[in-house]
């Protein structure tokens, strides 16, 4: 077996102890109607995830993610309730924006060679700050399109509803495997966070590929934002507060090594529903609070990080024995 | 030693101009910027409330020198705040004496550092991953201490650390005062200031010379917590009250930028605490700036958002002369790094 | 017989970094089916000729022609272009990627606007089957051994390339039947007319596999000749600089009497880094150790300042069993050790001279017992004035010092805690005349204070010349002493160059 996709087929099992736990003790959790709302509750946080996957693949790190996700929420909100701009050409609008920003800061981290979490960390004071500087308010997005959107539904059997955004999450997720696996863009990713020095004397674009990652992870943060208004019918400059937290723990509890180069996409996917499964829960218990959510997530984090270390250190120790040096 | 002085007056020049035209700009927007009065035995003014609402921050960015010198980064100092005055608010309300309740508050903050520092020199863990695991579950932690409510008190000698005043000048600011010279005359007057220096910039040539490393970078994290977990203590004092949500929220990105723009390099090195504390005065300064302007708060976000830029870009340029910008030259740190693997 | 034709020449090639020539005026003819075996100790130019052809670096001087036609390589991408690949000692591939995305990355088959990786997979198994490997190439590369990267490595060099293959200490962490694997492989694709130049420093397999060799020593070219037209020990005479007519005079210094050694170290061994040797040491000796790049000579001082903890054997002081866990017993023990890699491992770049002179010092001293600046400064200027440290100001940052002097402030340091046993690995690489005369004269010096010294050298009359016994190490093993007057160049060249078990020649 692969050791490498250790930390993955760890993932698959939590997430299936997890599920099975939980419906031992509340059947009503085997049910479509559950995982329909696992999806659509968490689909925003999925979207960013996908992007946060790709960045922490290539070595990097992206702290902007919840920023962009409000700024894109509040820019919505303004557009379409305040300048009467169809949601559509709204739509187009953050995209390319967060897009652009996105690609900025991969510029930066390329050119001036500097840590990516510093220059994330700019752009995170950035968005936000932005966010209020165009309303502090909380502005509800009223629109037919938007009401569409939202009752748009798929009638799964056992009456689950998979929602527009739920959807769009799983898309998402199969597109971003696609751009994983079977792009060249895909593996120039993976070859950076393998090692950047080899990369470059194997011919992989460096400079475009980061510029490319960072302008992917704005890109997604952005449909995120465009989910999460979706999802809230409105626009708030303090929403999504550490989202950047819950999508890197997501991407390392779904067995991505923070290091960069190892990893899945469909990992991801998996941390994003255990996440959601132990907020579930939570709810269905009744009895605790949300918090243990965080020290849940906070303790998976840990053994995932221990066990990535673990296997690294006994692959070198592997690697020593095999050659004299 | 006048001549040392001077000579450190120079280094300090940028940050010092920067801080000089923030508090005329403040000045200019607020006439009464730089008026004082004393009332209820205790100093009054902008100036003075810069200093009192930056202590935190100064507190945490000593205790982040530290770790930054030593090639690191910690970014749960906020969560260890949130936990630290979740135990002290919490302590006091069940009735434990003031002593009992520092202690503890400050033994939490301890132990979360020991734990970083653990994970950081024992394990080799990258610093970012080490300590990312207590900025997600820390806050869980200071949440399950006060279970879910903001705890308030009323007990006046917890509250004296957030608001009292000892000969006029308020009690953050003593403390970050004396915070500020322990760790200056820790580290100057012992041989650590050196060892960490000697860590951050080539840790196998230290280890090689007989440093001994990984005890080092336990000690460092600890510090760091425990700075940490005073910050802490003074917030929720400050409020009377434990938010485990709110309490400390982004103030580590507040520390990390207070360093880096005190100078100390994110690439570990050469560092100098009452830099840092300099940075953190700035940043205040910009908050306050802003505040007397009539903006919402929120807006030095983009503020120190540009700020990053501007030092990134500079260290960038002083680093490696302007072409460097200009002509992307990736394949020499590609080289570079082939030579270092 | 006639002579194959030039595929690559390189001629009057000079390259200086910071004044320091690195290369000066050297030759270089590749011819096709012909593989050129390039030897040279550490730091005499070797990579800096590969790297001139591969366009890492531009020559200072010199032409560079393929096929008789003038080229100028500006980077990797436009050497594999021209047809000239490269294969690092560490494979420069990817660990993380499966076998058949390290051959194609970047050139992946496509269809549909996706990667077609069923397609990729096939030509990757024919490509392979070519060198008769057969394995998963849908695997990631880190489950199979480095030899079979190694060659996996060089499937891809040649297939982008094609038509001349560097390869670069491609044997150093391969054992005996891997080698003899690449061997085979080497051989049928000089079979099909490629120029392969292989860089090594196992000598029984330059005889192995190689038509022509080139030494280099110290930035020149010290010869080229056919291998067939020159045994064994010339070629060491060659890689070392001295033949055996002038390498006869023997040690300068003369043992007097038993004296009495109270380091000693029993058995002591690690692994496959170095086999188990005996070695004791007193006051007053100098112990050189020669031997080629990869005997075990760094590995053996490692040991000894416990950066590698032995997995066998005993130290003991004056009769008492001491333990040697880290540099910091060994530095308790009042042992030394300038390490081989100045940059990594020895100065703190950024730290001034006067810091890195009392480091070591102010480490064993304690947390809490600081010098004070005073102290700290006393003692630079002392060394600095004592070992001749060329610096305007012993507050400048150690790197901006030049190589040389950058050594003596790593001495310094250890002289500094008054060391009762002292190791020196490469002491006098990379500097200029000046400095190395001055560092073997205080090498002598230190040995006539009572300081036991261990000298790691590649410059071998340097080790006949200070030392009072000699270490030859071949193959990761201690081969035997020399002592008083069986110390001369000629008898350490002929134990350096003795055949070796590893591969039968």
């Amino acid at each position: 077996m692969n050791t490498r996709l250790l930390p993955f087929y760890a993932t698959l099992f939590i997430g299936v102890l997890a599920y099975l736990i939980c419906v031992i003790q509340f059947p009503g959790m085997f049910s479509t109607r559950v995982a329909g709302n696992l999806l659509t509750d968490n689909a925003f946080l999925g979207i960013a995830a996908v992007g946060m996957t790709f960045v922490i693949l290539s070595g990097g790190i992206d702290l902007s993610v919840g920023s962009v996700i409000a700024f894109t929420g509040v820019l919505l909100a303004v557009l379409i309730n305040w300048n009467g701009v169809h949601p559509l050409l709204a739509f187009a609008i953050a995209l390319t924006l967060t897009t652009l920003f996105g690609a900025a800061m991969g510029l930066i981290i390329h050119y001036l060679d500097v840590p990516a979490f510093i220059v994330t960390l700019a752009g995170m004071f950035l968005a936000r700050g932005l966010c209020f500087v165009m309303t502090t308010d909380s502005v509800p997005i009223n629109h037919e399109f938007y009401t569409m959107l939202q009752s748009l539904y798929w009638r799964m059997p056992g009456g689950g509803r998979l929602t527009f955004i739920g959807g769009l999450m799983v898309a998402t997720f199969a597109v971003g495997i696609l751009i994983a696996h079977f792009t060249k863009f895909g593996s120039y990713i993976y070859a950076i966070g393998g090692n950047r020095a080899s990369a470059e004397l194997m011919g992989v674009p460096v400079a475009r590929t980061t510029v490319g990652i960072y302008a992917l992870s704005g890109f997604l943060s952005g449909l995120a934002g465009i989910v999460f208004s979706l999802y809230t019918s409105a626009g708030y400059s303090l929403a999504a507060v550490g989202v950047e937290l819950d999508t890197i723990a997501a991407v390392v509890i779904g067995g991505t090594l923070l290091t960069g180069g190892v990893g899945l996409v469909a990992g991801t996917f998996i941390g994003v529903i255990i996440q959601g499964i132990i907020q579930t829960y939570i709810v269905f218990d009744g009895t605790l609070s949300s918090w243990w959510t965080k020290i849940v997530v906070g303790i998976l984090l840990f053994a995932f990080i221990a066990l990535q270390r673990i296997l690294v250190w006994l692959s070198t120790r592997k690697a020593s024995a095999l050659g004299a040096h | 030693m006048s001549r040392m002085l001077m000579a450190g007056l120079t280094r300090a020049a940028p940050q010092l101009i920067c801080l000089a035209v923030i508090l005329l700009l403040n000045w200019l927007a607020f006439p009464g910027f730089f008026d004082m009065r004393i009332q209820d035995g205790r100093i009054f003014g902008s100036v003075v409330d810069v200093l009192n609402r930056g202590a935190p921050v100064v507190i945490l960015a000593v205790g982040m020198t530290a770790v930054i010198a030593s090639k690191g980064v910690d970014l749960s100092v906020g969560a260890v705040m949130a936990m630290a005055g979740a135990v002290a608010a919490t302590m006091t309300v069940a009735g434990y004496p003031l002593l009992v309740v520092l202690l503890a508050a400050l033994g939490t903050g301890v132990l979360c550092g020991l734990w970083n520092g653990l994970l950081v020199g024992f394990f080799d863990l990258q610093p970012i991953v080490a300590t990312l695991i207590l900025m997600v579950a820390g806050r869980g932690i200071a949440q399950l201490i006060t279970e879910g409510t903001i705890v308030t008190f009323i007990d006046p000698g917890l509250i004296f650390f957030g608001t009292g005043s000892f000969f006029w000048i308020p009690m953050p600011v003593i403390l970050a005062v004396l915070v500020t010279a322990m760790a200056v005359l820790l580290v100057r007057r012992t041989a650590l200031g050196l060892l960490i220096e000697s860590l951050g910039v080539n840790r196998s040539a230290s280890s090689y010379a007989g440093v001994n490393s990984r005890l080092l970078l336990l000690l460092i994290y600890a510090f760091c917590g425990l700075c940490a977990a005073l910050a802490g203590i003074i917030v929720s004092a400050d409020i009377r009250g434990a938010d485990a949500n709110n309490a400390g929220l982004w103030l580590e990105l507040d520390a990390i930028l207070a360093v880096v723009i005190g100078g100390t390099s994110l690439l570990g090195g050469r560092f100098s605490i009452v830099m840092s504390v300099l940075g953190a005065i700035i940043i205040q300064a910009m908050n306050t700036g802003i505040l007397i302007s009539g903006f919402p708060p929120e807006y030095n976000l983009i503020l120190k958002a540009g700020v990053i830029i501007m030092i990134l870009l500079a260290q960038s340029l002083s680093r490696t002369g302007f072409l460097h910008v200009l002509r992307p030259a990736p394949t020499q740190t590609a080289e570079a790094k082939v030579k270092r693997a | 017989m006639a002579e194959p034709p030039i595929l690559l020449s390189a001629e009057g090639i000079s390259k200086s970094f910071l004044g320091f020539r690195a290369l000066e005026s050297v030759d270089l003819h590749i011819r096709a089916g012909e593989v050129h075996a390039l030897l040279g100790e550490n730091g005499a130019g070797k990579s800096t000729l590969i790297k001139v052809l591969t366009g890492v670096h531009q020559p200072d001087s010199g032409t560079t022609r393929l096929n008789g036609e003038q080229i100028s390589v500006r980077d990797a991408q436009q050497a594999q272009k021209l047809g000239i690949g490269t294969v690092y000692q560490e494979v420069n591939l990817l660990p993380n990627l499966s076998v058949a995305e390290n051959l194609y990355i970047g050139r992946q088959p496509m269809r549909f606007c996706l990667i077609n990786r069923r397609e990729m997979e096939k030509n990757a198994r024919a490509l392979l089957a070519q060198y008769d490997i057969h394995i998963d190439v849908a695997a990631d590369l880190a489950s199979y051994s480095v030899a079979v990267q190694q060659l996996i490595a060089i499937a891809r060099a040649v297939d982008i390339s094609g038509n001349i293959l560097i390869l670069d200490e491609p044997t150093a962490s391969l054992d005996r039947h891997e080698v003899e694997v690449l061997f085979t492989v080497i051989r049928r694709l000089k079979a099909r007319g490629l120029g392969i130049v292989f860089i090594t420093h196992f000598l029984d397999q330059v005889y192995a596999v190689s038509d022509r060799v080139t030494v280099l020593r110290n930035g020149k070219l010290a010869g080229t000749s056919l291998c067939a037209d020159l045994p064994k020990l010339d070629l060491v005479s060659l890689m070392l600089g001295r033949t055996m007519a002038e390498a006869t005079h023997g040690s300068r210094r003369q043992e007097t009497g038993p004296v009495h050694r109270e380091i000693s170290f029993k058995g002591f061994g690690l692994g496959r880094s170095v086999a188990p040797f005996d070695l004791e040491i007193g006051r007053g000796e100098v112990v050189g150790v020669a031997g080629l790049l990869g005997s075990g000579r760094t590995e053996t001082a490692k040991l000894l300042f416990g950066i590698d903890i032995a997995d066998s054997g005993t130290a003991s002081i004056d009769g008492k069993p001491v333990k040697i866990g880290s540099p910091r017993d060994a530095i308790k023990l009042g042992f030394g050790l300038c390490p081989e890699d100045r940059k990594t491992d020895g100065i703190i770049g950024d730290l001034s001279v006067r810091e890195n002179i009392a480091l070591a010092l102010q480490a064993r001293r304690g947390w809490f017992n600081r010098m004070r600046q005073s102290e700290q400064r006393a003692l630079a200027d002392r060394f600095v004035k004592a070992l001749d440290i060329r610096t305007s100001d012993i507050e400048k940052p150690v790197k901006f010092l030049s190589g040389g002097n950058q050594q003596k402030v790593i001495l310094a340091r250890w002289l500094a805690t008054e060391p009762r046993f002292l190791i020196l690995d490469e002491p006098t690489r990379g500097i200029d005349v000046g400095a190395h005369a001055e560092i073997i004269q205080l090498i002598n010096r230190l040995c006539g204070d009572g300081m036991a010294l261990l000298v790691i050298s590649s410059e071998i009359e340097e080790i006949v010349a200070y030392s009072t016994r000699v270490r030859v190490l071949r193959d990761r093993e201690h081969q035997g002493e020399l002592t008083g007057a069986s110390i001369d160049t000629g008898t350490i060249m002929r134990t350096i160059a003795a055949d070796s078990a590893r591969i039968e020649a």
